[in-house]
């Protein structure tokens, strides 16, 4: 059996994560949790806190591939794993879902929008098919004030068109 | 939050090891429960032991006449197991049905029965399908797990490896969420097996309940119809600012009827 080590912390190695393809270590109180570690420690504030109870789905980051709530998320939890943030998306150009929240005007003051996009990249990866009912049902953990969902809807769907087609 | 020390278990002796060490350490799995009751400062444990990085604890299996759920699967990953799919269609539906997607990708089948919400969706199936909860120390049967408001049978420390659920002839579940929260604020679970029909409820109540008279009625004639007639006695549900004792009553047999109803089309 291994032993389990009660010297907190001290010599153990350090935890780290990736973050958008790079390594970074995680530092801070144990109970930080993963979206104030994004941004107070690594200054990526594109990730928002909107309701802090887990309910509204601004703090969405993909976790190892899957959309999570990083305000239900210790940074150390997160050790080992791959994070990917909406500063994460972008390459020479705006990444497919964005490019489409922007060309259907899915968005009006933009607060819920990281979160919204990559919920909408986690179901357009998990579903083959996306019909607007699906969309509507997987949206469930993310609110938004402004639009009334109606453009988002149209927004995700042509994104998962889009990236299917390619 | 209050502060704590964090640890990281990677074998089951380990975790047992630090849970036994500690002034008043608490069991971490998806933390979509613990964190935001931690938040609210509700509770205030000396120190997390995360036993997510255990693989012992991550495995399905259908083997026989059981399907074997390890406490640390996924409710995203139990809605789409082909194992669990084909073996308890009625239980993959549910896990599908719990919070959202985000929820779904963290929270565990072990933390939501180990903390018996009174609204929780999965100890419904638990009790529908009289399955059996093995720990790190014995095994428990599903109806004398649940005791009561957050209360189970679980001893301090002890830890949910896994859930045995009898494959049934069928079931299904039907669940009218609360349309905040997501929760259920009527959810039933009916399974129908060789030796009869059972009815579990929840959301209703204090804690899951078995409803006898409506299983009753469904072990003499399997169809929504048998309910006609049947009175679900609103006395001991739940009567608060969501939905009053009678409304309740009256979602049972409505849900109960649903259930049954997609548990007919899966024969
Ligand atoms: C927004 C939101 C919506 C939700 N909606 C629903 C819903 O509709 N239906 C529903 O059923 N649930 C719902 N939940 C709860 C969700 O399913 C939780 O994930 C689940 O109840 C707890 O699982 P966890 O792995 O996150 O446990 P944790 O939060 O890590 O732990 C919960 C408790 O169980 C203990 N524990 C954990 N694992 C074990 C184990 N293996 N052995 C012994 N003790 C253990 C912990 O010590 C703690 O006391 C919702 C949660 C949120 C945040």
């Amino acid at each position: 059996m291994d032993s389990p080590n009660f010297d907190d912390a001290s010599d153990m190695s350090i935890p780290t994560m990736s973050v958008n393809n790079k390594p970074v270590q995680i530092d801070g109180e144990a109970r930080t949790l993963l979206v104030h570690f994004l941004r107070d420690t690594l200054g990526l504030t594109g990730t928002h806190v909107g309701c802090d109870t887990s309910q509204c789905g601004a703090c969405v980051v993909m976790m190892d591939g899957r959309a999570v709530k990083s305000c239900t998320v210790l940074a150390l939890q997160a050790q080992g794993s791959d994070i990917t943030t909406i500063e994460g998306l972008i390459s020479e150009d705006l990444h497919p879902v964005q490019a489409a929240f922007q060309q259907h005007h899915a968005l009006q003051c933009g607060f819920c929008t990281p979160g919204m996009i990559l919920t909408a990249l986690d179901m357009i990866h998990r579903n083959p098919v996306l019909d607007e009912e699906k969309i509507r049902h997987e949206l469930e953990g993310n609110l938004c004030r402004c639009t009334g969902y109606q453009n988002i809807v149209k927004a995700i769907k042509s994104a998962a068109d889009q990236i299917r087609s390619e | 939050m209050y502060a704590f020390n964090y640890h990281r278990a990677e074998t089951l002796d380990q975790a047992q090891d630090l849970l036994a060490h500690y002034d008043d350490p608490k069991i971490l799995a998806g933390g979509h429960t613990l964190l935001p009751t931690m938040k609210q400062r509700l509770a205030n444990p000396s120190d997390l032991v995360d036993i997510a990085a255990i693989s012992a604890l991550k495995d399905i299996q259908h083997v026989g006449s059981m399907l074997s759920i390890g406490a640390l699967e996924t409710h995203a990953h139990v809605a789409t197991s082909p194992i669990v799919q084909q073996a308890i269609p009625g239980l993959a539906a549910l896990a599908g049905q719990i919070g959202d997607p985000h929820v779904r990708n963290r929270g565990t089948l072990g933390g939501s029965i180990a903390n018996n919400d009174p609204a929780a969706d999965y100890p419904a199936a638990c009790l529908a399908l009289s399955a059996l909860i093995h720990t790190t120390r014995r095994h428990i049967k599903a109806q004398d797990f649940f005791i009561d408001l957050f209360e189970t049978a679980l001893e301090e420390h002890e830890i949910i490896t896994r859930v045995e659920f009898p494959v049934p002839e069928t079931s299904a579940y039907a669940k009218f969420p609360n349309p905040a929260s997501r929760y259920a604020l009527v959810g039933v679970y009916v399974a129908k097996t060789r030796n009869g029909v059972d009815v579990a409820v929840t959301g209703a109540g204090p804690v899951v309940f078995l409803a006898t008279d409506l299983a009753e009625a469904l072990t003499r004639s399997f169809m929504p119809g048998a309910l006609d007639g049947v009175s679900i006695n609103p006395e001991q549900l739940n009567d608060d600012l969501h939905a009053s004792a009678a409304y309740r009553a009256h979602l049972i047999g409505i849900m109960t009827r649903q259930a049954v109803t997609t548990a007919l089309a899966r024969v």
